[in-house]
């Protein structure tokens, strides 16, 4: 659009912001190797790729939440290091983050003013704290907002106006929205396309992370992909196809660490479990799969679309769901957990976060193991030890858990943990295993060994639902993939359909625009 | 002020309002039925024992509008209490300085929590319980046993009336309007809130965490140690007494509570935690005038604070991820 305006004189000016070789580590895990990036004043900026590419990493490094482990940032041309989020809003490098950063318990005028508010003899002045917050909400077309509301009343969509406004009232030189538009609604994304139109035009430098690419294609001036934690390519916008977009975000080997997959059966069995429409809140919008014995169906897409909801409301957690749930083909509700896991449905959830959800971190792996199935090892009133671990043992055995029966859970390496947190539910016998992210922060070996043991179970006759961010079990390990997006499933693919493109695709939302432009 | 604006103001103060109107009713109540009819040495009464626990509630509501808590209150009253036993005496000059000495005390000890708590990173209810003993601990060396004295004059004229006011209740006034109404307004005053409200995005906003926190601790402090002034001048004598000072630190809490501070912080403020004191300390004089025994108050101060908290927890009925019942 404009990028001709943005590169006019560039090349005489340092760039606003430029960062070079920038290296990020936690410990030993690197969450950015490569990060390079140049912004201009007055030009939008766009960053892509997908989950676990480091573009969050990028952008805490930027806005001064982190400091990068080695590597450059020069604004203006000067070498600067920013000590805290304060620091970097000082030097104009304001950012508006994907989990809001407004205080719940506040007013909308009291987050928007927060660290500057206007004052008079030094004490805060609520007036005209008011209708400064009134003239910012005006500036981004959001008039209706009372700013004397507490931001907690409001709901996601005007948070993330507020917290839009609220970026703006530091009159920043870069401004960075990261994953920003993600709950707004079709009119407030046509509002800020429109707003970040106009900065763009009076001089601001925004840097625009999202995985929209219908948005990307309106703002964009210029691209930058991510892959791996690795700065890709930078190029302008509109020089390259969006099939080119996606096999750059891929970049990577799919590895051979998976079992073989069986060959489907010609007649498909019954369904063990099946989710009509399933609705609830705003999270999910008509939910429908089911799952036969023997089968592993993969849940895909980017965070937050719905997975993680959908099995939480399978196994009962979730009230005020709309739709129906069925089991053997007969209609069930389970009004929680303790309904799901019992007969006829035994239904089992391997949890999100190990560390709070899954285990019990100060008991013994022992106890954690038999935690979901104590009252199978009771006589009368009482655990029979003797009984319980026997069971515990055999599981320990069959999973090989490397582990001291007696010692703390907190004791063990994550990969074992993870072991742990399925094993406890095995000994369930579960007809349907429901797993979320069950590989996330796990080492290869550990992984492998998870995924052959998904695939005894499935030839054992359980069915298996498995929410994943990592393409390549889905691709590798699943018959089925549910491809999530904004609460709905997307699209359904099967067998050699599972390519890590039509993933992509589908999770991005492409191939639907595509059809729909068409 | 218009509809939309009133409507505000009353949500978002709806439990100190009903505190309010709670207290208004009981006192109501307890002034009809008071054989005597109104006088001014009743009201005399009422408000110093009243403004005691008030101040200590005041003290209470800042580390806990933080999110954190502190248990050494009490504790610090105790150690105040005995400081002015021991300092408030003498000519015109000797007194001022005591009382300089006393608030000074105070400041100390809520420094000392500031630094447990702030630097030293430790979780506000353990490190001021290891403080509350440390504080009881300097309190029996500086008074092995009950005793003291206190300038009788200056004790009696900060616990009269003046022109038919409670001298104590007119304090509270000045240490509301003055003190707390300019501090809720400043920069630092609001970050208190912002960090109990969300501490992580707080900070992300470019909020001064660590001197809001500070703040909170320290201003506890101060005000505990005025109110340990106002005990020594209401006993005329001290005691170092662990009871006491345990007893104290959970009425404060107490009357944090059921006047709207939530203790995971960032709603609330010192009003309400007075008049959640003030509605804690007329459930003895209710009882007494009704002629109940005495033996009632400790199951009614319970039960009105169970109410309160229940209050508190309406909005748990609202949540429809059971998962986020424990969190």
């Amino acid at each position: 659009m404009s990028s001709a305006a943005a590169s006019g004189d560039a090349a005489a000016r340092p760039p606003l912001l430029e960062l070079s070789d920038v290296v990020k580590r936690y410990g030993p895990v690197t969450a950015l190797a490569h990060g390079s990036l140049r912004c201009e004043a007055g030009s939008i900026h766009a960053v892509m790729g997908e989950n676990g590419a480091g573009k969050s990493t990028l952008i805490k490094i930027v806005s001064g939440v982190v400091a990068p482990t080695e590597g450059e940032m020069r604004l203006d041309g000067a070498p600067v290091r920013f000590r805290s989020p304060l620091d970097a809003q000082k030097r104009g490098i304001v950012c508006v983050f994907q989990e809001l950063s407004l205080l719940p318990d506040l007013s909308v005028a009291d987050n928007i003013g927060i660290t500057a508010p206007p004052r008079r003899f030094g004490l805060i002045d609520r007036r005209a704290q008011v209708r400064q917050a009134e003239r910012w909400l005006a500036e981004i077309g959001c008039d209706g907002i009372d700013p004397r509301e507490r931001v907690r009343d409001l709901p996601l969509s005007r948070r993330q106006m507020v917290e839009i406004a609220k970026a703006l009232r530091h009159r920043p030189r870069l401004l960075i929205l990261d994953e920003a538009t993600s709950a707004l609604t079709a009119d407030d994304v046509e509002r800020v396309v429109v707003l970040l139109h106009r900065l763009r035009a009076e001089g601001m430098a925004i840097l625009y992370i999202s995985h929209r690419m219908h948005e990307i294609r309106k703002l964009a001036d210029t691209c930058s992909v991510y892959a791996n934690g690795r700065h890709v390519e930078t190029f302008a916008h509109g020089t390259r196809s969006e099939a080119e977009i996606v096999r750059m975000m891929i970049g990577r080997e799919l590895s051979q660490m998976f079992p073989p997959r069986p060959p489907r059966p010609i007649e498909a069995a019954a369904p063990v479990l099946e989710a009509r429409a399933l609705t609830w809140e705003d999270r999910l919008r008509g939910v429908s799969l089911s799952v036969a014995p023997g089968e592993i169906v993969g849940l895909g897409g980017l965070d937050g679309q719905g997975q993680r909801e959908f099995l939480l409301a399978l196994f009962g957690c979730l009230s005020g769901l709309g739709g129906e749930i069925r089991v053997d083909g007969t209609p069930a509700s389970f009004r929680g957990p303790s309904e799901a896991m019992a007969e006829p449905a035994r239904l089992a959830l391997i949890p999100e976060d190990r560390k709070t959800e899954g285990l019990m971190q100060p008991m013994t792996v022992a106890e954690n193991l038999s935690a979901a199935t104590l009252r199978s090892w009771c006589r009368g009133p009482f655990l029979n030890n003797v009984h319980e671990r026997r069971a515990v043992e055999e599981i320990v055995r069959r999973m090989q858990i490397k582990a001291v029966l007696d010692l703390p859970v907190s004791t063990l390496s994550g990969g074992n943990q993870q072991k742990v947190a399925i094993g406890k539910w095995l000994l369930a016998a579960p007809r349907v295993l429901l797993l979320c992210d069950p590989t996330r922060g796990i080492d290869v070996g550990t992984k492998q060994e998870i995924y052959r043991l998904l695939r005894e179970l499935a030839a054992g006759g359980t069915a298996v639902l498995l929410h994943t961010t990592d393409y390549d079990e889905l691709i590798g390990l699943c018959d089925r993939v549910a491809i999530f997006y904004a609460g709905r499933i997307n699209r359904l693919l099967e067998g050699d359909a599972i390519t890590e493109e039509a993933i992509i695709a589908a999770a991005l939302d492409i191939g639907a625009e595509r059809e729909r432009a068409a | 002020m218009n509809r939309a604006g009133l409507r505000l103001v009353l949500r978002h103060n709806a439990l100190p309002l009903l505190a309010g109107v709670i207290f208004a009713a009981m006192f109501g109540l307890y002034l009809a039925l008071q054989p005597n009819g109104i006088r001014t040495d009743v009201l005399v009464t009422a408000s110093n024992k009243g403004v005691l626990l008030a101040l200590i509630a005041a003290a209470q509501t800042l580390p806990v509008l933080t999110g954190g808590i502190d248990l050494s209150a009490g504790a610090i009253v105790v150690l105040c209490n005995c400081l002015a036993s021991i300092l408030v005496n003498g000519s015109g000059l000797q007194i001022a300085l005591g009382v300089v000495g006393v608030l000074g005390g105070g400041l100390a000890a809520g420094v000392f929590n500031a630094l447990a708590v702030v630097v030293g990173r430790l979780q506000p209810i353990i490190a001021t319980l290891a403080t509350s003993t440390m504080f009881y601990g300097v309190s029996l060396l500086l008074r092995p046993s009950p005793g003291g004295d206190v300038d009788d004059d200056f004790a009696s004229r900060l616990t009269g009336a003046w022109y038919g006011i409670p001298v104590s209740l007119i304090l509270l006034g000045a240490v509301l309007l003055l003190v707390w109404m300019p501090f809720r307004r400043s920069l630092t005053g609001r970050g208190i809130y912002a960090v109990g409200s969300a501490e992580a995005s707080a900070y992300m906003s470019g909020v001064k965490v660590a001197p809001a926190k500070f703040a909170a601790y320290v201003g506890a402090g101060l005000l505990s140690g005025l109110a340990g002034l106002l005990l020594t001048l209401i006993a005329e004598s001290a005691q170092a007494s662990a009871i006491q000072a345990g007893d104290l630190t959970l009425n404060s809490i107490a009357a944090v509570v059921i006047g709207g501070t939530s203790l995971f912080g960032g709603v609330g403020g010192i009003v309400g935690s007075v008049l959640g004191a003030f509605i804690l300390r007329t459930i003895g004089d209710l009882l007494f005038v009704l002629k109940a025994s005495p033996l009632w108050q400790p199951l009614f101060q319970g039960l009105i604070l169970l109410l309160a908290v229940s209050l508190g927890a309406l909005p748990m009925l609202r949540i429809r991820n059971r998962l986020e019942t424990y969190r």
